[in-house]
């Protein structure tokens, strides 16, 4: 149909070095992203094709027939006439049974991971993404090794989310109540992002995760590292890092008012809550709120806190605290025992 | 054909028969009810459109540009709510079919003048409840009020609105159920199935589609209702439901509404086609079966909004076949009108200008659609700015450019005017223009991954041009449209007076005074042939054409 097609199906093999952005499609950076661009551009040039025919056929008969003078009659012509128009059916028909053949095969090879493949859960809840790692590690961050097949296994706890990554092609719904699965395998290492493409609310346009290809080797030591984080910092550290990844969707940390109540200079002070009473913020009080959050409503902030029961360890619990401490002036955090702080890696 | 009578000097007409508010009001006239309908619509077409310029401005940087994320969220919801529900679904029907039907048919009126004045005033309820969602505490759900996000959110909005489109519902189906007994019962005699215009197939068709898939929907906003006020579980996996339970009774209704939307548009464009060309209509059997086939299997490719939701593998590929068999008619429709234009008298007036610009977009929207109907480019492309710019491209570019062209092609009959020429070409160019600069762009950052109903897109600053060039669109279009709105009253106050028949149509319709008479004609019309121009001739004195003499 066009002469630029053959090419494209050859250059749809594996890619040795990273590719580049086309003006259409992101740079293919996963196995699958051949398969989709294959058929991208198949059903673009047919579309470009058609395009032009009718539009210029259009053109044509407009400047050709158009009309002189008001009243000239039509010069007239068939009205119908049975074997063009089972051609002009045809040709079509056949034409989008390629294009649905080629998007079922390229589906094919998104949704059915190979039997090796490393499996990742993955929990959407208003605004983050949760990534639980086979040795139970959770983080807001997706890691992957280059080159290995990842099963991501989806689901919600609040409303429907959608995980997209651009440069893999693969976009999957993670639904409350059941569970989802796709599968990738990167190409070469680099950095991501994976978007929120289901509507969710307030922040969905902030629902975003970096996704990280690490070189061979890599993934292993950053899960490693990952793990504990209190091996190498104090509770305070470690609770400014909890709060970028977990809690800063929603709280600042500068005072700031958000989605709910900023940690800054939050504890030892008094706060109201909707039903009329009122407490000192201390560690069981932050505690409490991160845990069973629907308990102590603060006046003036909705009451849209998902539960962190189950997500968050003991000590990262107390890690928070610690920040929040820190951040009111109140630190009375003692470092851990192995103080050896060392820039992540 | 036999001789016609010249149309009588329309001393009276259906305007000016009763004066007063209770005569169009309390009115069973269906080409009053028409002209309400239209006027409602129109003004509700400006709600939406201020919303989606709202959208479009906040959206010219990647940070907040005036509105908050709450703020947002609730104007893309009541741009998607009032333009689908009050504006598209109901716009061709309820304006120019109402006013036009009968008449093309060659009958008095609907054959249940009383359903026609309820489905206005459900449609005006419809309207106060979705007016009145904005006072409660507005919604955020967007148009496709997603389960379990539509029965949790904290918004007050989301009742009166469910309420409101399901009153709607029963708007649209008054209208269906009217016009199907009318074009089976009252087509007068010699209106043979195969002489009936184009244009009432089409109202058919969608007819069809209105009675049957209507209710689904209206069970659906009943579930959700009962899961949002009285705690059923249906939907919420928290209370034993299912959400993607939602999503295939909302898509079963949804996918047929969009050939509700399309099918009528493409019926005026036959009529205006043929017409302005004033040549007989290409294929007329195959484009009314089409009209029908699309109408039947339209209702058996819902499914292909799920791709990616979890439905299984094999219900994916069942529909992704399915549709692309529906892809098939309408791309031949397009054939049919190219080779209607071979050989024709062209006119390039408004209403011509309007249906050629439906040919150009309605390809870019159709075959745009081939892309998500494929199964892997599906799940690259789904919930992007790329499938925004394709249901754009069939429903505002295709559908209201369709119904523009009809309002302007029907104009001189509802009103007796004519509007000014030179200010109707210079709006269509800005509409056309603008709206492929607003709408192109998004295909572009749509392949390129950019999410639908983002506030802000901090981090994915790459496609800042490509919203900026949209947003500059919309504002072009909205100009369009402004100039479009003051030369149409300004014709009702000082255009020309019309002629019966200014385009030299020759379905009934064009056998009227311009405006008909209250009772459209004293006597059943003549029926030939609707695409048949030879005996109409051109008459400088009236700016007309008339019946050709001595034929």
């Amino acid at each position: 149909m066009t002469p630029r097609f053959p090419a494209l199906l050859a250059q749809a093999g594996e890619p040795t070095t990273p590719p580049a952005d086309t003006f259409w499609l992101p740079a293919p950076s996963a196995t699958a992203a051949p398969h989709v661009d294959t058929a991208f551009y198949f059903i673009y040039w047919v579309s470009v094709f058609f395009f032009v025919l009718v539009v210029a056929l259009m053109v044509y008969f407009v400047i050709r027939y158009r009309r002189r003078v008001e009243g000239e009659p039509a010069q007239g012509g068939a009205h119908h006439n049975t074997a063009l128009e089972i051609t002009w059916s045809a040709i079509p028909l056949v034409l989008v049974v390629v294009m649905f053949y080629m998007g079922f095969r390229g589906f094919m090879d998104i949704v059915n991971p190979p039997a090796n493949a490393l499996d990742i859960h993955v929990l959407g809840q208003k605004w983050t993404w949760i990534f639980t790692y086979p040795n139970g590690h959770a983080d807001t961050e997706l890691h992957v090794p280059v080159d290995t097949p990842v099963r991501l296994i989806l689901t919600s706890n609040d409303v429907i989310h959608s995980l997209y990554v651009r440069e893999f092609r693969i976009k999957r719904d993670a639904v409350p109540g059941r569970y989802n699965k796709i599968w990738f395998r990167a190409t070469h290492p680099g950095r991501f992002w994976a978007l929120c493409t289901e509507y969710c609310g307030q922040q969905h346009s902030t629902m975003l995760a970096p996704v990280v290809v690490h070189e061979p080797g890599g993934y292993e030591k950053w899960l490693a590292a990952a793990a504990d984080p209190f091996q190498t910092r104090s509770f305070a550290e470690v609770g400014a890092m909890l709060h970028q990844k977990r809690c800063s969707g929603c709280h600042s940390d500068d005072g700031r008012p958000h989605v709910g109540p900023t940690f800054k200079d939050l504890f030892g002070k008094t706060v109201q809550f909707t039903d009329g009473t009122a407490a000192v913020a201390d560690e069981n009080y932050i505690r409490e709120s991160i845990v069973n959050p629907a308990v102590k409503i603060v006046a003036g902030y909705p009451n849209v806190m998902p539960t962190f029961r189950g997500q968050l360890k003991d000590n990262e619990l107390t890690a928070i605290i610690e920040y929040i401490k820190e951040l009111s002036g109140a630190a009375t955090s003692v470092p851990v025992p192995d103080p050896a702080p060392e820039p992540a890696p | 054909m036999t001789t016609l009578n010249p149309p009588p000097p329309a001393a009276v007409d259906y305007l000016n028969h009763r004066s007063g508010l209770r005569g169009w009001l309390l009115t069973l006239d269906h080409k009053r009810i028409g002209v309400m309908y239209l006027a409602s619509i129109l003004g509700a077409f400006l709600l939406g459109g201020i919303f989606g310029l709202l959208i479009r401005t906040e959206l010219f940087k990647s940070t907040k540009v005036f509105i908050e994320a709450d703020t947002y969220n609730q104007f893309f919801t009541l741009h998607g709510v009032i333009m689908t529900f009050l504006v598209i679904i109901p716009g061709i029907p309820g304006a120019l079919g109402n006013f036009v039907l009968p008449i093309m048919l060659g009958a008095k009126d609907l054959a249940f003048p009383r359903l026609n004045l309820a489905s206005y005033y459900l449609w005006v309820a419809g309207a106060l409840l979705a007016v009145l969602a904005i006072v409660m505490g507005s919604l955020d759900t967007g148009w496709t009020l997603y389960a379990p996000y539509s029965t949790t959110t904290g918004m007050g909005g989301v009742v009166p609105v469910l309420l409101g489109a399901f009153l709607l519902g029963f708007s649209s189906i008054f209208t269906g159920l009217n016009f199907i007994v009318t074009i089976h019962k009252m087509r007068p005699p010699g209106m043979t199935w195969f002489r009936l215009p184009l244009f009432l197939w089409a109202l058919y068709a969608t007819s069809v589609i209105q009675i049957l898939a209507t209710p689904v929907l209206g069970i659906t906003l009943l579930l959700l209702i009962a899961e949002r006020s009285l705690g059923f579980g249906i939907f919420d996996p928290n209370l034993g439901g299912d959400p993607v339970l939602y999503q295939h009774f909302f898509w079963f209704y949804s996918h047929p509404a969009v050939y509700i939307m399309i099918l009528p548009a493409m019926g005026i464009v036959s009529e205006i086609i043929s017409a302005l060309s004033r040549k007989h209509i290409f294929g007329y059997h195959f484009i009314a079966f089409s009209s029908i086939a699309i109408a039947l299997f339209g209702f058996f490719v819902w499914g292909h909004h799920m791709f990616v939701s979890g439905q299984s593998t094999l219900l994916t590929t069942i529909f992704s076949l399915l549709t692309y068999g529906v892809s098939i008619p309408s791309a031949v429709k397009v054939f049919n009108w190219l080779a209607t234009l071979r050989g024709g008298s062209i006119s390039l007036r408004t209403p011509m200008l309007y249906a050629l610009s439906f040919i150009f977009i309605f390809a870019i929207g159709g075959l745009t659609g081939l892309f998500l109907g494929a199964m892997a480019t599906n799940m690259h492309l789904h919930d992007t700015y790329f499938v925004v710019a394709h249901f754009h491209y069939v429903m505002m570019g295709s559908t209201l450019v369709a119904m523009i062209g009809g309002i302007h092609y029907w104009w001189p009959k509802m009103f007796g005017r004519l509007y000014s020429e030179l200010w109707s070409t210079i709006a269509w160019a800005l509409v056309f223009i603008g709206f492929n600069v607003t709408f192109f762009p998004q295909f572009v950052m749509g392949s390129r991954g950019m999410p639908r109903r983002y506030w802000s897109y901090v981090n994915l600053e790459e496609y800042t041009w490509m919203h900026q060039l949209s947003t500059i669109g919309s504002y072009v279009m909205a100009v369009g449209f402004v100039i479009t709105a003051i030369y149409l009253v300004h014709s009702i106050v000082a255009g020309r007076r019309a002629p019966a028949n200014p385009w030299g149509a020759a379905t009934l319709e064009w056998r009227c005074a311009s405006p008909p008479p209250p009772h459209n004609f004293d006597e059943p019309p003549t029926v030939g042939d609707p695409y048949d121009f030879r005996d109409l001739r051109y008459d400088p004195a009236r700016a007309g054409y008339v019946p050709a003499a001595g034929s």
